[in-house]
């Protein structure tokens, strides 16, 4: 669905993507997962057809962007960063008007409509103006009308940044759907759960470069220990501390707020701390994710 | 995909953006004709009328002046249906961001754009030049459809470069310096309201430049029922605006779009 070789884009004298392949395949959920700046909506808009690459290969649905953007765009539902509905339109209007600039009739798109309000939940919200929806439904809606013209292929950039909780899970669930109903999917994110909740496979970008690649749990296996046990003391203790509990795990991590000890048992490390006299003000075991993937790799944390 | 074809895709898209606003520009564009027909065409009239100036083939102040504000009313709907809506469409509500992640291109944005604002420059010149019919300013149905075609193309034509403008700036402040410095000059110095025979030799040539003396002069042959040769050199210096116009729109709204 999507090949890039050697992908480059340049802004004036800043390179945001700095050449990267990628390989997306039908069918799949493929993630790019990395922190602000690294290179991923710079990528998305490349993908999207409205961006032209600076270098590097790339084919979208196995078309040239460059020169058939028309033609690629209108296979492909794209759910951009900040939402760009019309606000003084009505939610089912966006629908109807969006699905026009597809070439789709009217009574097509009519139904068209009716049905992504129902499946997103917007049923209700049919005749409200945009402006009185919930941060959470906007995005809800946007992506609604990504999808008015069945696309092959969706893309999301950073769907659900700024949502609350609830309005997070209620898209997951969505979007999962549409992932089993055989839509092929490409976002990004910010967020480990999020990665890890949605993507096949994902590659992490830092930096404008890719720095990993492989499923969720391939990733996890490959570059982090199976638990992770956080140790918490007191305020500018941990890096001196770190010392006396090395030996106890595969690898330790300092942070400003924490140590991180890597290691296949976490409760065994546990006890083992305790035993050499030290109390933690806080301790929490838990199952490593792409956060301590991305950590190990780049050093530093996704979200500042 | 011709640009015809992606324009009509937008048609629902304007149909309801002239739904939502059309109640508050129909009754403008019916009362304004009136405000002018009495304050300058015959309140003011009344004296110039009493001074004897030559009025180049004009019965009345008012048969001179009607033209000149029936253009002049077309240029300032067509100038403003692309400067603040286009500026919003990029930079605040961001419609041509939703519109271009679409199978539209930036040629067929300018396109439904342009082709929306020459919908409202036909509707207010026609409301204008029928209220003109109906003071019997013009000496025949061909004169009458003359004139409104002329104030048609002078608001359309100035709409393009106006519109190449709009979408490469970054604030709004340019767009109060086009209505001071560009569209009130105009309105006031381009033969509307008085020959620019009056000038001295280098302002009459400066005002002979503008798109707007241009658009006067044909409306008021036509309206006046008196042609010449000079009809041509006003369509011809119209049509090339709006054509330049046009494509330096398409190109600045590329630059500004596709990034």
């Amino acid at each position: 669905m999507v090949t890039a070789r050697g992908l480059r884009k340049s802004f004036g004298g800043f390179e945001a993507v700095k050449g990267i392949d990628v390989q997306v395949r039908r069918g799949e959920s493929f993630g790019f997962l990395g922190p602000n700046g690294a290179g991923k909506s710079s990528t998305m808009r490349m993908i999207s057809a409205v961006s032209p690459p600076s270098g590097g290969q790339l084919r979208v649905l196995g078309l040239d962007p460059s020169e058939h953007g028309s033609r690629i765009r209108a296979r492909l539902g794209v759910c951009p960063q900040e939402d760009t509905l019309d606000t003084e339109l009505t939610v089912r209007e966006n629908l109807l008007i969006y699905g026009r600039y597809f070439g789709i009739g009217r009574r097509e798109v009519a139904g068209r409509a009716d049905e992504l309000l129902g499946f997103f939940q917007l049923g209700e919200k049919r005749n409200e103006k945009v402006d009185n929806l919930s941060g959470g439904m906007k995005r809800r809606l946007t992506i609604a009308r990504s999808l008015i013209n069945d696309p092959d292929l969706l893309l999301l950039d950073e769907p659900t940044t700024g949502l609350d909780p609830q309005a997070r899970h209620t898209l997951w669930d969505k979007l999962f759907r549409l992932k089993q109903q055989g839509v092929t999917l490409v976002l990004t994110t910010h967020y480990m759960d999020e990665a890890e909740q949605l993507c096949d496979r994902l590659v992490v970008m830092d930096g404008g470069l890719i720095v990993a690649e492989g499923s969720p749990l391939e990733l996890i296996q490959r570059h982090s220990t199976r638990e992770v046990a956080e140790l918490r003391f007191g305020v500018g203790e941990h890096a001196e501390l770190a010392a006396s509990v090395e030996d106890l795990a595969d690898r330790v991590e300092v942070l400003p707020d924490r140590l991180l000890l890597y290691t296949h048992d976490g409760e065994e490390a546990l006890a083992r701390v305790n035993e050499r006299g030290l109390s933690p003000v806080a301790v929490l075991v838990r199952r490593a994710t792409l956060e301590d993937v991305f950590l190990r790799l780049t050093g530093r944390t996704l979200v500042d | 995909m011709s640009v015809l074809e992606m324009t009509g895709r937008q048609l629902d898209y304007w149909a309801t953006v002239y739904r939502r606003t059309w109640k508050g520009s129909a009754v403008l564009s019916f009362v304004q004709p009136w405000l002018y027909i009495g304050a300058m065409g015959v309140l003011l009239g009344g004296y110039v009328d009493d001074s004897g100036f030559e009025l180049r083939g004009a019965s009345s102040y008012l048969e001179f002046i009607a033209p000149g504000l029936l253009v002049a009313t077309a240029m300032q709907v067509g100038v403003g249906e692309v400067m603040w809506p286009v500026m919003g469409a990029i930079k605040w509500d961001k419609t041509y961001y939703a519109m271009i992640a679409s199978p539209l291109r930036v040629v067929d944005i300018v396109a439904g754009h342009l082709a929306y604002a020459t919908f409202r420059v036909v509707l207010t010149s026609a409301v204008f030049a029928a209220v003109l019919a109906a003071v019997g300013i013009f000496t025949s149905v061909a004169g009458a459809l003359g004139a409104f075609g002329a104030a048609v193309l002078v608001g359309v034509a100035l709409a393009a470069p106006v519109y190449a403008f709009s979408a490469g700036a970054q604030t709004e402040q340019g767009f109060s310096l086009i209505y001071r410095l560009g569209m009130i000059p105009m309105f006031l110095f381009s033969g509307a309201f008085f020959p620019i025979s009056h000038f001295a030799a280098p302002l009459e040539w400066l005002a002979r430049l503008t798109p707007l003396w241009h658009g006067v002069e044909l409306a008021r042959m036509s309206a006046l029922g008196l042609w010449n040769a000079m009809a041509i050199v006003h369509v011809v210096y119209l049509g090339l605006l709006l054509g330049v116009g046009a494509w330096w729109a398409v190109r600045r709204l590329e630059r500004r779009l596709v990034v």
